[in-house]
């Protein structure tokens, strides 16, 4: 299911003396069943646009096409629950969601106000707590009671239980525990590979270099590129001009290059860092 | 929610924001007082023409006093439509059961109307130009004489600048888990009055919990800093007395001796 932007405006509090620009003229075409990555300074509009995609927010001016669905400034409140069904929003902290006695209940939430049956929300809910990673013991547990990387994982199973076709994520293995968030990356990248949409905002360049095959770069609510990370981060001056930073992995080879290693292209993930490293030390020992 | 105009501040840099905020208070509450002195077309006269003035020294544009206005409309004019129905006294124009409209009444509403329309204008005055931290700082030290009742203001003012700096936190907070509820497929806009009810409480629980957190840690952090209850501690804020906050007290004082004057004239 692919997102198309046509010369989106947000404008926040338009005619009162607190109107401000949020979002300016952004267009841009996703393809369905990629792993896209929003990246951009604080304040750049990335929460912004996020919004968009399921309605929360409206356009100024301009139109999202979402699932066969033109959204526009004027679009009712009513069509939009069947876009919100399709499209899954994790907002940044979600465990400040929570609220039902149980973590199961709280689960099931989203799935019962699309219209599941009782019998197939526990289903999916269950079988979401599982993949998320938390035990069967936590499931009749209040979400009070648990740690907050548990109620993390709580709060993105809540989402993730109706299964939604594009699933959008600010941030969400902030304040994890390392293993944590790599395991909620994996859970993440599997769902993209089962052919959802996946849309990821994040400070962390590591992990869009690691997961991303897409990526958009905001800046002061402008959209300033609109490329693969691979492209993106070919260019340090230009990561570095516009308050990104560079992959740990690039970065890394950038220094071996100093010692003499020499890279075809700059290595994004880990894996093709050692490779690359590997390769280079075999043709030296070659060499000798 | 972003249309109510009524506690928020504006920024600006006109004679009415160089007051200090205890003068501002003062002012505006003992014109709440003295609006009652009032009582014929004269002093009702001068009394839209020093509240006018007031808000035209604030140099904010009229429409954000409209904004203020006009969520209150509806009671005003039903307050005057009261008014004019039921107060009975001089001419009889028009006679109906139990309504009538006489000239006492005409003349009644009218001042109503005119009374609603100062307080809630002088109140926006006061509302757009301070903010709310120098607000609870000049109603701690206009509340100060009540420590000698034993009355602890020094924590009640710390609990009502805490409180204000939390307002647009939780509002936040509020609309933040509103949007996450609300992308999870609830629905706060349709349905009956009790299904609307129910729909609150996937807010309310949350908003709870957030802000007893909110407190909690705070709290803590506030003791890590060197804070102790009953404790002597000193000032940042200070407020100053100028030159404009005599203008704005002798102002007043002429505005209440002309009412004065025309109640006997």
């Amino acid at each position: 299911m692919s997102i198309e932007f046509k010369n989106v405006d947000y404008i926040y509090a338009p005619e009162t003396p607190f109107q401000t620009q949020g979002l300016a003229d952004i267009s841009f075409k996703i393809k369905s069943g990629s792993f896209v990555a929003i990246a951009g300074h604080t304040g750049s509009g990335k929460s912004t646009l996020m919004q968009h995609f399921d309605g929360l927010l409206l356009p100024s001016s301009g139109a999202v096409n979402i699932a066969d669905k033109t959204i526009t400034s004027n679009t009712s409140s009513k069509s939009l629950k069947e876009i919100r069904k399709k499209v899954g929003l994790v907002f940044q902290f979600p465990e400040s969601q929570l609220f039902e006695e149980t973590v199961l209940k709280d689960v099931m939430f989203g799935p019962l106000n699309f219209g599941f049956s009782e019998q197939k929300a526990k289903e999916q809910a269950i079988e979401w707590i599982e993949k998320v990673g938390l035990s069967e013991q936590v499931m009749n547990k209040s979400p009070f009671e648990l740690s907050g990387g548990q109620m993390r994982r709580v709060a993105i199973a809540g989402v993730m239980a109706y299964e939604p076709d594009i699933l959008c994520l600010d941030e969400p293995a902030a304040g994890l525990d390392p293993e944590g968030q790599k395991q909620m990356f994996d859970i993440f990248k599997n769902y993209q590979q089962e052919g959802h949409t996946v849309i990821l905002i994040s400070h962390n360049m590591d992990d869009i270099s690691q997961y991303a095959d897409d990526m958009l770069v905001l800046e002061h609510g402008r959209l300033i590129k609109h490329a693969s990370p691979k492209e993106v981060f070919s260019d340090p001056n230009w990561v570095k001009e516009h308050f990104l930073d560079e992959p740990a992995t690039s970065k890394f080879a950038r220094e071996l290059e100093k010692g003499g290693f020499q890279f075809s292209e700059m290595p994004l993930t880990i894996d093709s860092l050692v490779n690359k490293i590997a390769n280079n030390l075999k043709a030296k020992g070659g060499n000798e | 929610m972003s249309k109510i105009i009524i506690g928020r501040y504006i920024p600006g840099n006109s004679v009415v924001y160089k007051m200090d905020p205890r003068g501002k208070i003062i002012a505006t509450f003992l014109f709440i007082v003295i609006i009652f002195l009032a009582n014929n077309w004269l002093s009702y006269l001068f009394l839209s023409f020093f509240t006018l003035l007031a808000v035209g020294a604030t140099k904010l544009k009229p429409k954000v006093f409209w904004d203020g206005v006009k969520p209150l409309i509806w009671l005003i004019l039903f307050t005057s439509v009261l008014q004019l129905f039921f107060t009975t006294g001089g001419k009889i124009y028009w006679h109906w059961g139990i309504f009538n409209v006489s000239e006492y009444g005409i003349q009644n509403s009218i001042f109503i109307f005119i009374r609603f329309v100062m307080i809630i204008l002088i109140s926006t005055v006061l509302t757009l130009t301070t903010t709310s931290l120098e607000i609870a700082d000049g109603m701690e030290w206009i509340l100060r004489p009540l420590g000698y009742l034993k009355v602890p203001v020094a924590q009640i003012a710390l609990v009502m600048s805490i409180a204000l700096r939390f307002v647009p936190t939780l509002l936040d907070q509020a609309v933040r888990i509103m949007n996450a509820q609300r992308a999870r497929g609830a629905d706060f806009n349709s349905g009956g009055l009790i299904k609307r009810i129910h729909a609150i409480i996937p807010i309310l629980i949350p908003l709870f919990i957030s802000s007893l957190t909110i407190a909690i840690d705070l709290a803590t952090a506030m003791e890590a800093r060197g804070y102790r209850e009953g404790s002597k501690r000193t000032r940042y804020r200070v407020l100053k007395w100028s030159k404009y906050d005599w203008i704005n007290l002798g102002y007043f004082a002429l505005l209440t001796l002309i009412l004065l004057l025309t109640r006997t004239y």
